[in-house]
């Protein structure tokens, strides 16, 4: 399975494993990472799980639908790389992916 | 204060299970007013997925938040409750020992015999931009609601956003404000097309200013701004002069008033006996999402599950009086007649 690293904003860092065809914030809600708020539970209408990609990363994962950049907008301390977790498909390709998530998600 | 609305129960929270509440206590002869913060009905499933299939409903495979809502309220209708939107209950007072007092931030007051909480995550309000310092402004000189746009006449203006709320204020408040600035992260707007189109004429006749970034940095004393510095996306950071400041960035679900009305929380729910779903207060309820029991799944399913049961209890209150026969709607013609079916 690929794993996942989630580096919160405290600097506490997760290195799970995540289950390819969920979602970048359910892997985050199953390991307690709990600065993944995901208010809606995934359906890109609240954004309260937003991470921030690392840099090496954000090509891999790629760039936000129309949708979901919508929604960043009521994100706060939005960064180039930023997306909504519950956006993210976990695909063999991922594995080694590393996120940092925000000190605030708005709740 | 305005004069007391006299009824059977008041229901806090008009989503799902709220609207559910209405037609089990409404099979029992008990009349209901509901309350919500939204301007809608659908709590939820109307804010956060109205658009998004539910697949647990029992006996309907798929249905969307806004379908689930919709064919509630053509449920319940029989019933005709009185709803009180866009506005948030702030107290629950013993009036005596068979009545509750119920007020609302809008200035509403009910007298009730039972009080049904079916406020689910809580009260959505507006999420706060964490901005540093931000507190001492609030409520001051940065607001997140409109109530007198003449607040704003004459003043340096700061619109933060991108959506319907931010565009629809930027133009009714343009026209009032000494010079509104709108900032937003991005070039780019969720709005109504129609509005950004008149908010981009605006800029380009220079009656008003857009900038694409993020506050980062407020100045003022005492409450009062002075000024908020914009980070563009570069980096590169600019002022502009602020007398006050409108964020608009959606609404989040927060306990609010919930937690001052003498719970003893766990977790911030509210815990229910799960025989009649009665608080630790006699007479106050609380179903769906906002209670907890040992079990307890936040499932739409068990909420109206909880109404049902909550509302044989609830009769207890509001008529005393009578024997309460276990019916079903399917052979009592009694019950039919409240439906409206016979």
């Amino acid at each position: 399975m690929p794993k996942i690293t989630f580096i919160e904003h405290d600097g506490t860092v997760h290195t799970v494993e995540a289950e390819i065809g969920s979602t970048v914030m359910e892997t985050a809600q199953r390991n307690d990472v709990t600065s993944i708020v995901a208010e809606c539970g995934g359906s890109c209408t609240c954004a309260t799980c937003v991470v921030h990609v690392d840099e090496k990363w954000s090509p891999v994962v790629g760039p936000p639908s129309a949708e979901e950049e919508d929604m960043l907008d009521f994100a706060f301390e939005v960064k180039p790389t930023s997306r909504l977790a519950c956006q993210i498909k976990v695909t063999e390709a991922l594995d080694g992916l590393v996120v940092y998530t925000p000190a605030y998600q708005g709740r | 204060m305005s004069e007391a609305i006299k009824t059977d129960v008041v229901i806090i929270g008009a989503g799902p299970v709220g609207l559910f509440a209405v037609f089990q206590l409404g099979l029992l002869d008990i009349k209901t007013h509901l309350v919500d913060i939204l301007d809608k009905v659908g709590g939820q499933c109307a804010e956060l997925y109205p658009e998004k299939p539910i697949y647990d409903i029992p006996a309907v495979p798929l249905i969307t938040g806004h379908g689930l809502t919709e064919a509630l309220m053509e449920q319940i209708k029989p019933f005709h409750p009185t709803f009180h939107l866009g506005e948030m209950v702030t107290t629950i007072e013993h009036l005596d020992a068979q009545n509750f007092r119920v007020t609302t931030d809008g200035g509403k007051v009910f007298e009730t015999k039972a009080v049904v909480i079916a406020a689910g995550g809580g009260s959505f309000q507006p999420k706060r931009p964490p901005i540093a310092g931000i507190e001492p402004y609030e409520n001051k000189s940065v607001h997140y609601a409109v109530r007198k746009m003449d607040a704003f006449r004459d003043k340096n203006l700061l619109i933060v956003g991108g959506g319907d709320s931010a565009l629809d204020w930027t133009l009714n408040l343009q026209p009032v404000a000494k010079r509104l600035t709108l900032v937003h992260r991005r070039d780019d707007f969720r709005g109504a097309p129609a509005n950004v189109g008149k908010m981009r004429a605006l800029v380009a006749a220079g009656s008003m200013d857009l900038k694409i970034g993020q506050v980062c940095e407020l100045e003022g004393a005492g409450g009062q701004l002075t000024g908020a510095h914009i980070k563009a996306a570069d980096g590169t950071i600019s002022r502009v002069e602020v007398d006050a400041m409108l964020p608009f960035f959606g609404l989040t679900m927060k306990l609010g008033p919930v937690a001052n009305w003498g719970f003893d929380l766990k977790d911030e729910l509210i815990p229910v006996d799960t025989g009649t779903f009665e608080t630790s207060k006699p007479g106050l309820f609380a179903i769906g999402d906002i209670n907890t029991y040992p079990g307890k799944m936040k499932l739409i399913l068990s909420g109206f599950h909880e109404a049902a049961l909550m509302a044989q209890r609830a009769h207890h209150y509001v008529h005393p009086e009578k024997r309460l026969v276990f019916q079903y709607t399917t052979s009592s013609t009694n019950l039919q007649k409240k439906l409206g079916v016979k």
